[in-house]
């Protein structure tokens, strides 16, 4: 069925909300407002060389890097144990991954603070049974701990739709010839579930590496992340030059992990989600 | 006895309360090629999915060697396994799939890739060891699967319906090779297969099965030609069935008439199955025969022709190298050893 009329609207669609959008942020960061009208410039990236800026950005990706990684961790084993076929009560489970992503994220996220607070419900557990509080509200690990609980289900959903795709009959060939349940995984169950476990790496670090709620609410304004960074452009200082700019290096930044990630996919001869 | 390599002794198996398996009595001698035939839901994956340690029987023994292996996991049985979709490893090369049982092993490297390259020259793959399995051809598969097994040497290689993918003729291709393997390297096969003549060609021994019940072990030869009821008789090609009352020794009454027969040992007036197969029906002119008909249809089918011929409410099946035209009255002859007496039962 070739009708190429179909695919118009969506053409229009993609020009008006995604390129321009695109061509103006690219715009606004090598431009400046003088007198004489809009100037060519480099400035708001030479700007961004501060070592200031330079550690925001580490940290983001830094704290990105350590969300994507407890994910994986938690996930994958979460993930294995859905996609297993004596699980019964898988789809109560999924639907239970799901659930949570239809509330607000920011309500989610307020949550968490009640939870965490000084005299929230975290620490008056700990004090009924006599162990000291624990004050990690506004703390890194407050972050960490609001972008997994967050980004969580982005993990397990794409490693479990690869692992309950996987031929069963391939993991029993392995372990006909010989594999033990240590060299099954290695060898078959985690190199097939690998674009799984990459859409899922790379569905996780990109939220978590933007995020602008989850670091000011669990952070408190403490921790400056580049989202918080370029949220501050636009909307406090009105630097749309220097937010722009930003944009643009966190959009270098995040292509240029996707290319990594693809290539590896590619030799690997996957496919899945992204 | 003292080549008997593996026995199943009273193994039985439910799933969710359907039996799947009631029973099972079998021994395996060694180099031997036994099929396991049946329909499909008969048992005969189950029983191989047993031997392989892949499910594990309700009850009973099963015996490798004389020993109970029962709780053994399959990656430490000297069993392997041609799975019935070849089960490759998608991301692996030729070499890769068939060397994995002996990286398992941690066997020297130069020693797998001798083996490897040993096993793809018998499977006449040469050539295809740094091939993705994905562009390979069913058939090609299917060989790269025996030799990922093969080459483990397994004391006993269980096939499952290996063939079932592949056209005609590459089927009846790989089962002259399949049978040649076997008898060259000298390794039990169990095969299972719903093909019947697939059966007759390979085997030495074959084992029908239905509902979860071993109707008849013999050779192909046994099998055909003395089937033990009336399931056997038909599932091993085709046959006419008809009720019948056994009057005495040696004398049966179906179809209104008497017919001498060469069979014995029943109750008087006992109520059999009476199996005669399509190709021992003669077709003869109406005044010479035994049992009238009208010709129904005729269908030529390459070697003989098929005739549906019709009587006394029965529809015969007659297979005959000569032909009588449509809605012509013949009739049949009868041979007293060309009738097979079977109790009654056909489904147990």
């Amino acid at each position: 069925m070739k009708k190429p009329w179909l695919a118009y609207p969506y053409a229009v669609w993609m020009v008006i909300f995604i390129i321009v959008p695109l061509i103006l942020v690219l715009f606004y960061s090598v431009t400046v407002q003088t007198e004489e009208g809009l100037q060519f410039t480099l400035s708001h990236f030479q700007r961004f060389l501060d070592p200031i800026y330079i550690e925001v950005l580490i940290r983001s990706v830094v704290l990105a890097l350590i969300c994507t990684g407890i994910c994986l961790v938690i996930g994958y084993p979460f993930a294995a144990i859905l996609a297993s076929k004596e699980f019964s009560s898988k789809k109560v489970m999924l639907m239970l991954i799901v659930v949570p992503m239809w509330m607000n994220s920011l309500l989610r996220t307020y949550a968490w603070m009640t939870l965490l607070e000084r005299n929230g419900i975290l620490n008056s557990f700990l004090s009924l049974l006599s162990l000291p509080r624990l004050n990690i509200l506004y703390t890194e690990s407050a972050v960490v701990l609001g972008m997994v609980y967050n980004f969580l289900p982005f993990m397990v959903l794409p490693i479990y739709s690869v692992l309950s795709k996987i031929d069963h009959s391939v993991i029993e060939a392995a372990e006909d010839l010989g594999g033990n349940a240590f060299t099954v995984f290695r060898c078959i169950i985690f190199p097939l579930s690998l674009p799984g476990v990459i859409s899922g790496i790379t569905m996780v670090f990109m939220p978590a590496v933007t995020t602008f709620v989850i670091s000011r609410l669990l952070g408190g304004g403490q921790f400056m992340l580049i989202g918080n960074l370029i949220e501050k452009q636009y909307l406090s200082s009105g630097d749309w030059g220097f937010g722009s700019a930003l944009s643009v290096i966190l959009m270098l930044l995040i292509l240029c992990s996707m290319g990594i990630m693809n290539r590896y996919e590619q030799e690997r001869g996957g496919g899945a989600l992204w | 006895m003292a080549d008997e390599i593996l026995r199943l002794v009273n193994i039985s198996k439910s799933y969710d309360g359907t039996v799947a398996l009631k029973d099972i009595n079998l021994y395996i001698r060694r180099n031997e090629f036994v099929t396991l035939l049946g329909p499909s839901g008969c048992g005969k994956t189950t029983t191989l999915r047993i031997i392989g340690g892949f499910e594990e029987p309700d009850s009973g023994d099963l015996l490798f060697e004389g020993k109970n292996i029962n709780k053994l996991p399959a990656y430490k049985r000297k069993v392997n396994t041609v799975f019935q979709k070849y089960a490759l490893f998608p991301h692996m090369n030729v070499f890769d799939n068939i060397a994995f049982g002996l990286r398992v092993k941690k066997m020297n490297k130069d020693l797998i890739k001798e083996k490897v390259e040993r096993m793809l020259k018998m499977v006449n793959l040469e050539g295809f060891a740094e091939r993705s399995v994905n562009s390979l051809s069913g058939g090609q598969q299917q060989r790269v699967a025996i030799a990922r097994a093969l080459v483990n040497e397994p004391d006993v290689l269980l096939l499952d319906e290996p063939l079932g993918a592949l056209d005609l003729k590459l089927r009846k291709e790989m089962q002259l090779e399949l049978k040649n393997m076997q008898k060259t390297l000298g390794i039990t096969f169990i095969y299972v297969t719903h093909d019947q003549e697939e059966a007759l060609t390979m085997s030495d021994t074959i084992v029908v099965m239905n509902n979860g019940v071993i109707q008849q072990i013999g050779t192909p030869e046994d099998i055909y030609n003395e089937p033990k009821n009336a399931f056997v008789a038909d599932f091993i090609g085709e046959s006419n069935i008809i009720d019948g009352v056994m009057n005495q020794d040696y004398l049966v009454t179906f179809m209104g008439k008497q017919f001498r027969c060469v069979d014995k040992g029943f109750d008087v007036n006992e109520e059999v199955d009476v199996v005669i197969r399509p190709e021992d029906i003669k077709v003869v002119s109406p005044t010479e025969g035994m049992l009238g008909g009208v010709v129904k249809s005729v269908t030529f089918k390459g070697v003989h022709y098929e005739m549906l011929i019709e009587g006394q409410g029965y529809t015969w099946t007659v297979h005959s190298t000569m032909m009588a035209d449509v809605n012509t009255r013949v009739s049949l002859d009868i041979q007293p050893n060309d009738i097979h007496i079977m109790k009654k039962g056909r489904v147990q």
